[in-house]
């Protein structure tokens, strides 16, 4: 292998791995695209270079200028790898329920942590940056949620690398955080072969950290609706911590995959797919790997106590 | 079919505090025409006055978002378990 200049460009092409031993029906593959193996340890690094590049490419970006973002961990940690690499300050507002691992992650890229309130989850994270973005109009809020650098990332790279490893693909399942991976793939796939069905995994969100007051309160990604997302999607799913973190766990054992819990849900959501249809190729994305998890206890303790645990914890 | 019907902490006021209700109905639609039977004060938190399901509500049957299985007309057996669950923004 060549000797690569920067570790950046080490983003995307991640590998396509066979998990076939999961399915419950001969005839239906499983395929696990290992977005663990990008620099920064998740899918988010192709976000994060995508909309900082863009930004640059707008000259929203000056030397030394200061981004803000709201993220659980991974955008965050992306966005922390690619800014120190181009010389940018960031600052990343963090529920304060998330785990030490990914607070420590961030701190140790250079970002700087603002905390938000745990039990207003990840839309009180969201809503606190745009706060914080409204009143500093010096610094740069990228806003993941809503930038179109987001599904284009996927559109132009991760859509276009499963259709190369596996044109044969039949369903695409993936998790549905800002939605952009759904949108991004999905739409690729779909252009290529209309017949591909697109479904999203949900985790519930924590009762405990809802971040709701009233039904007003709630959010839906304008990536998601910008891009007919309703349209787009085949199916939905939810799946619950106990099913996530079982499916975490057969995927340690039984295909030596170390995945984060939100692969977990996404992996028991291609079981119940395969279960359902007669024959096919399941593509799923593996967003993380497992190491910042370990403090939950997630793959050892007695999963009773996870579960448990999991509801006051962001965990996708 | 008698379904139990899983409710979100912040509709639980409609509900007198319950967090598990049973109701009946063929459809989905059935099961919510009977929960707001009720509960009344609970129905514009899922419905709009045209019918539609709430833009920011989830419902869910089993584990599957109603909107992709037949909406409203979505039919239910036995045992099976209705969740609704407000839309938030996701991680990550």
């Amino acid at each position: 292998m060549a000797v690569v200049k920067n570790v950046l460009d080490l983003i995307g092409n991640t590998p396509l791995v066979e998990v076939s031993q999961l399915s419950p029906n001969p005839n239906v593959r499983i395929l696990a695209k290992l977005e663990g193996q990008n620099p920064g340890g998740s899918v988010k690094d192709r976000i994060a270079v995508s909309m900082i590049d863009e930004a640059e490419r707008e000259g929203l970006l000056q030397p030394g200028c200061t981004l803000i973002e709201s993220s659980s961990g991974n955008t965050g940690i992306g966005m922390a790898l690619v800014c120190a690499q181009r010389g940018y300050h960031l600052k990343i507002v963090l529920p304060e329920n998330v785990t030490a691992e990914r607070r420590q992650t961030l701190e140790a890229f250079g970002a700087e942590i603002i905390l938000s309130r745990g039990s207003e989850g990840s839309n009180g994270a969201l809503k606190y940056a745009q706060q914080l973005a409204m009143d500093n109009p010096e610094w740069v809020y990228l806003y993941q949620y809503a930038n179109p650098a987001n599904p284009k990332a996927h559109f132009e790279g991760t859509g276009p690398e499963i259709w190369r490893d596996c044109p044969e693909i039949t369903h695409f399942i993936a998790g549905l955080g800002t939605s952009g991976t759904l949108v991004g793939v999905g739409s690729y796939l779909k252009q290529m072969n209309p017949a591909v069905q697109v479904w999203a995994v949900e985790p519930p969100s924590g009762e405990m950290v809802d971040g709701l007051r009233s039904l007003d309160d709630g959010y839906i990604p304008p990536i998601f609706t910008d891009n007919n997302g309703f349209e787009l999607l085949d199916r939905k799913k939810v799946i619950g911590p106990r099913e996530s973190i079982e499916c975490t766990r057969r995927l340690i054992r039984e295909t030596g995959i170390f995945a984060g819990i939100s692969s977990g849900a996404i992996m028991a959501a291609a079981v119940k797919c395969a279960a359902e249809i007669d024959h096919g190729v399941i593509v799923t994305i593996v967003c993380d790997a497992g190491w910042k998890y370990l403090s939950t206890g997630a793959y050892s303790d007695d999963i009773d106590l996870v579960t448990e645990r999991a509801r006051k914890v962001i965990y996708f | 079919m008698a379904v139990d019907i899983r409710i979100p902490t912040i509709m639980r006021p409609h509900t007198g505090g319950q967090s598990k209700v049973a109701a009946n109905g063929a459809t989905v639609g059935e099961l919510i025409a009977d929960l707001v039977a009720q509960f009344p004060g609970i129905a514009g938190q899922i419905v709009t006055p045209d019918g539609a399901l709430h833009k920011f509500v989830n419902v869910y049957l089993n584990d599957d978002d109603v909107r992709y299985i037949g909406k409203l007309d979505a039919p239910v057996k036995d045992g099976d378990v209705m969740s609704i669950l407000p839309a938030v923004a996701g991680g990550a």
